[in-house]
């Protein structure tokens, strides 16, 4: 919700509204809106924190009226067209005269001659006339009149660019004198971050190098942090996986900065890691196993077998499960890259396989099932696949790759 | 007075001088259990305790992946996380999805054939805390790797997982862990049934497994 003050100075409204919200939008010469929400822990309903505009525009010696809607432009169409504290209630608006929308000249003529004088009577004329009439401004005014203005507040004094910097008399060579830098910059970050009540949800780091172009690397955040600990934890390593090529003669640290996240804790919600923790794991993990070898594995739009995206886990994101256990044959242990194997078929069926580290000779099968796909690519496939149980005493998924006759194993059923 | 008793008032006896306070041992309270998706296989061990590390061992197509895909799609059920530190790269995201697992619930780690990588992302997820089930693959590792795994590593791994509510399965060839599980499964298959007559285009039906924890054994049949 949105609260609009009018009938001082700018200057001073302003001075009167920065106490309820940063974000103030200056409006015209005599009007400032901001936005009250999140101000209802502090001062109560709509009613009550417009009241506790008005006693502070009072305390300054402003006579101006406050208004309280839905959108900005509710309310300061309530603002100018009440006086005292108003609370735009649905249909609150009717009786404003047109005037207050400040039509363009040709239209407000229009209108008087329609005796159009009122909200209400504007925004009871139909939509298609008004539109073939008045054209699209004429729709704009007809949203307004009836209260249905969408656009978000437009501050006029938005938050300033987090960003930090520093330059370097002798160039670093050491990550470790880098990492020192980066933890006093983050912790500087962080305290405006704070200050301000926002968090980041993206780090870029800019090295500044010697003869060389700048090493810039992006750290995007599964939720808003503001953690000087963690992101300096997060971004050692991410240099230490990306070191940059060349001594570093400056650094330039800026965060993208939101809103921090809301979360309700309760006793009955399911054990979760800790958003921070599981970040800072993942970071470690990566590290040691290799970028893109970790994340939630997610199934692509494909019949072709063993084909997954793995994409980054979060322990806020995961979706409400709702699946019962379904029933299902020994699940297959893939084998990758699958292995060439040498294959007996005298008929078309095998009866041996020979391959590193599968050996034997066959005992059943089932088969073949044939399959095929992206023929309009160059990376198409056409199989026959064969399920196996091998004188090894194990189960096998077998394939012969229809385009050139290779025989391969799949995986292990177990 | 009980055979236990009597050894500790001896030790006291004996080496009462020298310790000020009393030999008192701590009353382990009896862990927490949670479903392995299986009726007969919970009804035979009492479940998968948690802070504690579960072990599944059995040869190739014995039900060892089953058994554990099984359990990551219960102890997703109860919309919990869960890890998988993958050895060999063997896990196939489409039969686990098939079996019930919720893969937005689950972190696989792709180990790339290292077994060292494997144990050491296990104890990390393990540090990390908060997963309901990490479990670690070592299913392709031939045992006499498996056996270089030093047996610290292991107790290093249960004393991480002890007072957590994480349930740590580890899956193998052959039993390595020793004393630092708690429940030890060994898996083995029994027969496999296939549709229609031989030579004849047909499909694997189900495979029945037995699954023999402390000298008893269940059967699990897994049927499409």
């Amino acid at each position: 919700m949105f609260a609009a003050v009018h009938g001082a100075e700018l200057a001073q409204l302003a001075r009167c509204v920065a106490d309820f919200s940063p974000y103030v939008e200056e409006t015209s010469s005599s009007t400032a809106v901001i936005s009250i929400d999140g101000l209802a822990h502090l001062f109560g309903s709509p009613r009550e924190i417009a009241d506790a505009i008005a006693r502070r525009a009072a305390d300054l010696g402003l006579a101006a009226n406050v208004a309280i809607a839905d959108n900005p432009d509710l309310a300061v169409h309530g603002a100018r067209g009440f006086s005292g504290v108003t609370v735009m209630e649905p249909g609150r608006e009717v009786g404003l005269p047109v005037a207050l929308l400040e039509p363009p000249e040709e239209i407000a003529l229009t209108l008087a001659l329609w005796g159009i004088r009122t909200f209400g009577e504007l925004a009871a004329l139909p939509e298609d006339g008004v539109a073939e009439r008045l054209g699209d401004e004429g729709v704009q005014l007809q949203r307004l009149a009836r209260g249905a203005g969408g656009r978000p507040l437009a501050p006029s004094n938005p938050a300033p660019p987090f960003a930090e910097s520093i330059e370097m008399e002798h160039a670093l060579t050491l990550l470790e004198p880098l990492a020192f830098l980066l933890g006093r910059l983050l912790h500087d970050l962080c305290a405006r971050l704070e200050s301000r009540g926002l968090a980041a949800h993206e780090l870029k780091l800019s090295l500044a190098l010697e003869g060389a172009d700048p090493h810039q690397r992006t750290l995007r955040l599964p939720y808003p942090m503001r953690a000087a600990g963690t992101f300096l934890k997060l971004l050692s390593l991410d240099l230490e996986m990306h070191p940059p090529g060349a001594p570093v003669t400056a650094v330039t640290l800026s965060a993208e900065a939101v809103n921090p996240r809301v979360v309700q804790h309760g006793l009955f919600i399911p054990l979760a890691p800790e958003p921070q923790k599981l970040e800072l794991t993942l970071a470690r993990i990566a590290k040691l196993v290799g970028e893109g070898n970790a994340g939630s594995p997610e199934l692509m739009d494909t019949h072709r077998r063993g084909q997954y995206t793995l994409t980054p886990i979060s322990a806020a994101s995961a979706n409400r499960c709702q699946s019962i256990l379904a029933q299902f044959l020994p699940v297959l242990r893939q084998f990758r890259p699958p292995l060439r194997a040498q294959v007996e078929a005298p008929d078309g069926r095998p009866v041996r396989v020979h391959a590193p580290g599968v050996r034997g000779r066959v005992l059943e099968s089932a088969g073949p099932w044939r399959t095929s796909g992206d023929w309009w690519i160059e990376d198409a496939w056409a199989r026959d696949e064969w399920d196996v149980a091998l004188s090894d005493s194990a189960l096998y998924l077998l394939y012969r790759d229809r385009r050139n006759g290779q025989w391969f194993v799949e995986g292990a059923y177990d | 007075m009980t055979s236990p008793a009597l050894l500790r008032a001896d030790l006291e006896s004996a080496l009462g001088s020298r310790f000020s306070a009393e030999l008192n041992w701590r009353a382990r309270p009896a862990r927490e259990c949670v479903s392995t998706g299986i009726a007969r296989l919970d009804a035979l061990t009492g479940g998968l305790p948690r802070g504690a590390i579960t072990e599944i061992h059995g040869p190739a197509s014995s039900g060892r992946t089953s058994l554990m895909v099984s359990m990551l799609a219960a102890a997703a059920m109860h919309e919990e996380i869960c890890a998988l530190a993958d050895a060999g790269d063997a896990f196939d995201p489409a039969s686990a999805q098939a079996a019930g697992v919720d893969l937005s619930r689950l972190l696989w780690v792709r180990c790339g054939g290292n077994p060292e990588h494997a144990l050491k992302v296990a104890d990390m997820l393990v540090q990390a805390g908060g997963f309901g089930l990490v479990a670690l693959d070592l299913g392709d590792v031939s045992p006499s790797v498996a056996r270089r795994i030093p047996l610290a590593s292991w107790y290093r791994l249960r004393r991480a997982i002890e007072d957590t509510p994480t349930v740590m399965l580890l899956v193998e060839r052959e039993q390595t862990v020793k004393s630092c599980a708690s429940l030890v499964l060994e898996m083995r298959r029994e027969t496999v049934a296939w549709s229609g007559a031989a030579g004849c285009s047909r499909l694997l039906r189900s495979a029945r497994f037995r699954a023999a924890s402390a000298g008893t054994s269940v059967p699990i049949e897994l049927a499409g």
